[in-house]
Parts: structure tokens; sequence; C-alpha cells
């Protein structure tokens, strides 16, 4: 089937099968790999991409179903040379190890702060609660989140004054 | 790498277009909303379908949750994440807002329905507990128009429901009670994870008498959706601790659950019997001062 989708601002359209995944689609047809594919059954969280603007896990969604909706990745979070305050964030607080989770954590840390600018560590908590850390470094992924939230509130607030 | 059989995608535009596609493509056809639970089942080879009629462009139509006065009517495409931000759902039935927050993930919760959840009938599913308690009724629509049939009916074992291989579930429809409110406990054994027990509690009390009962249980047997005889043992009663010991020696007996890496069949047991006092307790707690 023929499909047309927006990744990351751009149209893209492939012929596809719609048994394809669309963590599949963007590994294997765009080259997109910062998407990662990890268990295959919606529990670890590596491939979290967003659709239409909320985090989805790309192992569970058909690329079919992409068709018409905007996906963003992972690729997408740095604008230029100039990375997003998430990404800052876990390079200051050592936010990732092996880096396999990193890029499922950081789409679904994105999307909680664009919700909640400043949430507590619970909240950071319960917002990847879906997502595993292969190498159990959850405390410096809520801290990496949480110098993302200060960070950003810091730069609003100068902004406004 | 998990990947489904081949299969045909289509797209459904209306409600009455799915049913058409349904209509035409026979029972090699499935529906497919979040595609949490049918995906899996397709990558694993336990489905065997055709065509995938995909209805995530109906959330439009279907997407609803209207409180009125005496009835709450959600779409069948409400999101899970959408029934736990409702406030005005919270502030009618508590309990949906409770089972929420621990059903699957955060990530998860955007894409799952409700209508997905009732229509995949799996035993430990925790909305079809709540909506066992609730008293809801499904809203089926097929070519020649709609049906309605209660939770109590809607299920017809693991994985089958009363929706025709040409119809689907359009909407729940709970009835709202004075007097009455809900609870949902479960236990799991870690964040996301399927239940090793999960209770849901509706009741509703005048005067101080209990006047209406209901719980349904998941994760404990093939088909828990309510638990029979145990609306008749409240009903009329004067709530206390000995009334819902009664209440959780029923729900005990009524369950059938499998020992399994959860845990032992009479661990579960005892977790039916344990979770369905403590709903009924705190459901009851949450209608004081509300007649």
């Amino acid at each position: 089937m023929r499909l047309t989708t927006t990744v990351n601002g751009e149209e893209v359209t492939r012929e596809v099968e719609g048994r394809l995944l669309l963590v599949h689609f963007l590994r294997d047809h765009l080259g997109l790999t910062g998407t990662h594919w990890g268990c295959d059954t919606s529990n670890c969280g590596t491939c979290v991409v967003w659709m239409d603007g909320e985090p989805v896990k790309s192992c569970t969604v058909l690329a079919a179903m992409a068709g018409g909706r905007e996906v963003r990745t992972v690729e997408d979070l740095a604008d230029g040379d100039r990375l997003d305050p998430v990404q800052q964030g876990f390079m200051e607080c050592h936010g990732l190890q092996c880096g396999f989770c990193t890029p499922g954590m950081m789409m679904t840390a994105r999307a909680l702060l664009d919700r909640n600018p400043d949430p507590s560590e619970g909240e950071v908590r319960e917002a990847i609660s879906g997502q595993i850390c292969r190498c159990t470094g959850y405390s410096t992924i809520v801290r990496s989140v949480r110098w993302a939230a200060e960070h950003e509130c810091a730069e609003r607030e100068e902004a406004s004054s | 790498m998990q990947v489904p059989a081949p299969f045909e995608y289509e797209r459904a535009t209306s409600v009455d277009h799915a049913i058409g596609l349904l209509g035409r493509l026979g029972g090699s056809a499935r529906l497919v909303a979040g595609g949490h639970s049918l995906l899996p089942m397709m990558k694993l080879r336990l489905t065997d379908l055709e065509y995938l009629i995909d209805i995530n462009d109906l959330h439009a139509d279907l997407g609803h949750v209207r409180v009125e006065r005496d009835e709450v009517r959600i779409g069948a495409m409400v999101r899970h994440r959408e029934l736990l931000e409702s406030a005005e759902l919270a502030r009618a039935l508590p309990v949906f807002a409770e089972a929420e927050r621990v059903i699957a993930d955060p990530v998860v919760r955007n894409r799952g329905t409700i209508g997905g959840s009732l229509c995949q009938a799996d035993p430990s599913e925790d909305l079809s507990a709540v909506c066992g308690a609730l008293d809801a009724v499904c809203v089926i629509r097929g070519a020649d128009g709609e049906r309605l049939v209660p939770m109590d009916g809607f299920h017809r074992g693991p994985y089958e429901t009363a929706v025709g291989p040409d119809e689907m579930l359009t909407e729940v429809r709970i009835p709202l009670h004075p007097g009455g409110s809900s609870a949902f406990e479960k236990v799991e054994r870690r964040a996301g994870d399927w239940a090793v027990a999960s209770v849901a509690a509706a009741v509703q009390v005048e005067d101080g008498l209990i006047t209406g009962a209901r719980v349904g249980m998941a994760a404990v047997g093939p088909d828990t959706v309510t638990v029979p005889g145990l609306s008749e043992a409240l009903r009329g009663q004067r709530p206390s601790e000995e009334l819902y010991t009664h209440a959780a020696e029923i729900a005990a007996r009524a369950c059938d659950p499998a020992t399994d890496t959860r845990g032992s069949a009479d661990y579960k047991r005892h977790l039916a019997g344990e979770l369905t006092r403590r709903t009924l307790r705190r459901a009851v707690a949450g209608t004081e001062g509300k007649a």
C-alpha cells in the first residue's frame, strides 16, 4: 500500500506492507535509527515517538496508522546544533549509560514537560513508568528531566523579566 | 522479530463505513482501535484475519464522555488517558480514574480505548470489571441499527463478546444513581502490569441502607465481570464490616483463578475476597452525604 505521512515536519511517501510496524518504517525505510527497537511487546518503551503530538510505542503501531498524521522522532529534538534542554539534561546529569532506552525516555520527557513544565519527581517517575532502563539508571534519568524543567523555567523567567 | 501475518489494511472514515466494510468483508475482518491488545496477538499469530479496519479516525464521532443527569455516555473510541483525565467523569464515577491510573502505563494509555478493552474481552482486563460493577450497557451497531446489551451478557467467554462479525461497539452507557459511589482496587507485581487480581465495586445507599450493590472482578477466572448473588445478599442491608466479610466470601467463592507466575490460585482467591471488602468499604464511604 501507498503510505504518506509527515515525519519530523517532512512529508514522505513510501510503498509499504500493511503489516509494517511504525518502528521498522522509521528505522528501515527512512533510515531514522535514533528510534530504538527493543522488546517488540510495548513493554520497554525505547521505541517511543510522537504521533500527532502524543508519545506512542511505535512497535505497537502500524506504519499505516500513521498515514496522514504527524510523527516526531528523537532526531527532531535538537534545533540544528542546539540541543533540546531534555537532551542537555541527560548530558549534564548522566541520564544515559548504555543509551539504549534514551530516545524513548527523552521523547516521553519532552511530552511531559510540554504539558507540565514543572513536574515533581513522582510525576516524572509516573510518566516514564512504561519504559525500562536496562542499566537501571532511573535516578539519573529523573534528575535529567528535572534539570531540563528547572533550566526551562529559569529561561522563561529570564525572558519575561 | 515479531511481525503480524500479511493482511489488507483499510481505514474507516465513519461508523457506517466501518460497518459497511465489516458487512462486505465478513468474518475475515477485524476492527482495530488502539491496537495494544490486538497487534501483540497478531504478532504471536494468535489471530486469523485477512482485513484490518482501522477506526482511529472515528474518534471525532465516538470520542465523547457525556455526563448527563441519570446516565454517563462514553464513546467507544475514548482513550484510557481521556478517561483518566476527565474531571467530570471522576466526580460522577470515581471508579474510572482509580482504575485508569493503574491500567498499563501512560504511553499505552495514549492509544488504548474503552471500546477496544471491552471487545478484547481479556479476562484480566480491568475496565470490564469496572463496567460490570457499574451495570453498564453496551451499544452495538450493525447495518440494521442499534441494539443494547448489558455488561452481564456482553462477554461470552474469554476473547468473545456479543458483538457480531458485522457489528461494532459504539458506546457504553452507565446509569447514575443518587446516593451512588464506586471504588477500584488492584494488586499488581509492578507498575503497568496486568492484575494479579482487581476488583471494582459500585453501591447505592439510601437512608442508611444499601439499595444496590455490584462487584466486578478481573484476572480471577474466565468470566468474573459481575459476581452473581452479591447484589441480592447486600440489598436492604445496613453497611457493616460483617456485611463486607460476607460479600468477600461470596466473591471468593465466585472466582475461579488459575495458578501462574502472578500467584497461586489460593492467593488470588484471597485477594478477590479482600479487595471486594476494601472496595465495598470505600464505595460506601463515598456515598456519605450524597443522597
